[in-house]
């Protein structure tokens, strides 16, 4: 069963993160991306993440991507982009390359390494069927890692109060050229 | 049996595929979609491991990751919005220089 579930998702996964990357109009891209997202959270359940896995279909495919899909209707760049023109010269296949490679190296060292994933284990805390997901990850991350987690709520609030004022003072700039350029 | 190498080689694929987009798309939009393609990668191969190892740090990993792929699309599409009043429709070929 699980086997069976890996490979679908597989395929979607990178059926649709061939579609964001090869499809033309941005909107098809947003919504490859979206499937992407969706296949990924199966396999987090896979994987017995059950928390992320809520949380990748809210904040991911909820959140990040009507985000995305708001600015492509609010700057009305959804016409379709001309992708038989190469802006510079050899760039594909040089890109191509560099994507092989990084492909290449990572598989052959898992299939030629024959060492399988190896590490120290349980250094933060078990993964145990006692508890909850959530209540496992909730434990460390207001235990271990409780200075990073108020770390974050500081970026995200920077974030929020970035994006405003950059939005603000754009647009007073602009108002500010036109009127020095009218006169 | 699914063992950990299918998963990591499946995410080694989708971060293969998400930074040649990068590289290779012009639209400032599309190559942030490549960046959350690159960070989901990641993000599974944390996972894995994390399962691989019984260890949650792991999982404790991924949820800062997906915290801060938040800001970055949230600061990121805010730049995109503030460019394109400037320059309507610009790729990434066309901002060559910092100042507005």
């Amino acid at each position: 069963m699980e086997t069976a579930v890996f490979i679908v998702c597989a395929v979607i996964v990178l059926a649709g993160a061939l579609g964001v990357v090869l499809s033309r109009n941005p909107v098809h891209a947003a919504l490859s991306l979206v499937g992407t997202l969706f296949g990924m959270a199966v396999l987090f359940l896979n994987l017995e993440a059950h928390f992320l896995a809520a949380v990748q279909i809210i904040v991911y495919a909820g959140a990040i991507v009507v985000l995305f899909l708001f600015v492509i209707m609010l700057l009305g760049v959804d016409r379709l982009e001309d992708l038989s023109v190469e802006p510079i010269t050899g760039q594909r296949a040089l890109a191509a390359l560099v994507g092989l490679g990084t492909f290449g190296l990572a598989v052959a060292f898992l299939v030629t390494g024959d060492i399988g994933v190896v590490g120290v284990g349980a250094q933060t805390a078990d993964i145990t069927d006692q508890y909850s997901n959530l209540r496992q990850i909730a434990d460390v991350l207001f235990t271990d890692y409780v200075y990073a987690f108020e770390a974050t709520a500081a970026l995200l609030t920077i974030s929020v109060v970035g994006a405003v004022v950059m939005s603000r003072r754009m647009g007073r700039d602009d108002e500010a050229q036109e009127a020095s350029g009218d006169d | 049996m699914v063992t950990a190498s299918w998963y990591l080689i499946l995410a080694a694929g989708l971060f293969t595929i998400g930074a040649t987009g990068l590289l290779v798309r012009r639209n400032p939009l599309i190559m942030f979609m490549c960046v959350e393609l690159m960070l989901n990668a990641v993000n599974l191969t944390f996972i894995t491991f994390g399962r691989e190892l019984n260890d949650i740090g792991g999982q404790v990993s991924v949820f800062f990751v997906l915290v801060v792929a938040a800001a970055e699309v949230v600061v990121g599409l805010a730049i995109v919005v503030a460019i394109n009043r400037r320059r309507p429709q610009a790729t990434a070929d066309d901002l060559s220089a910092l100042r507005g």
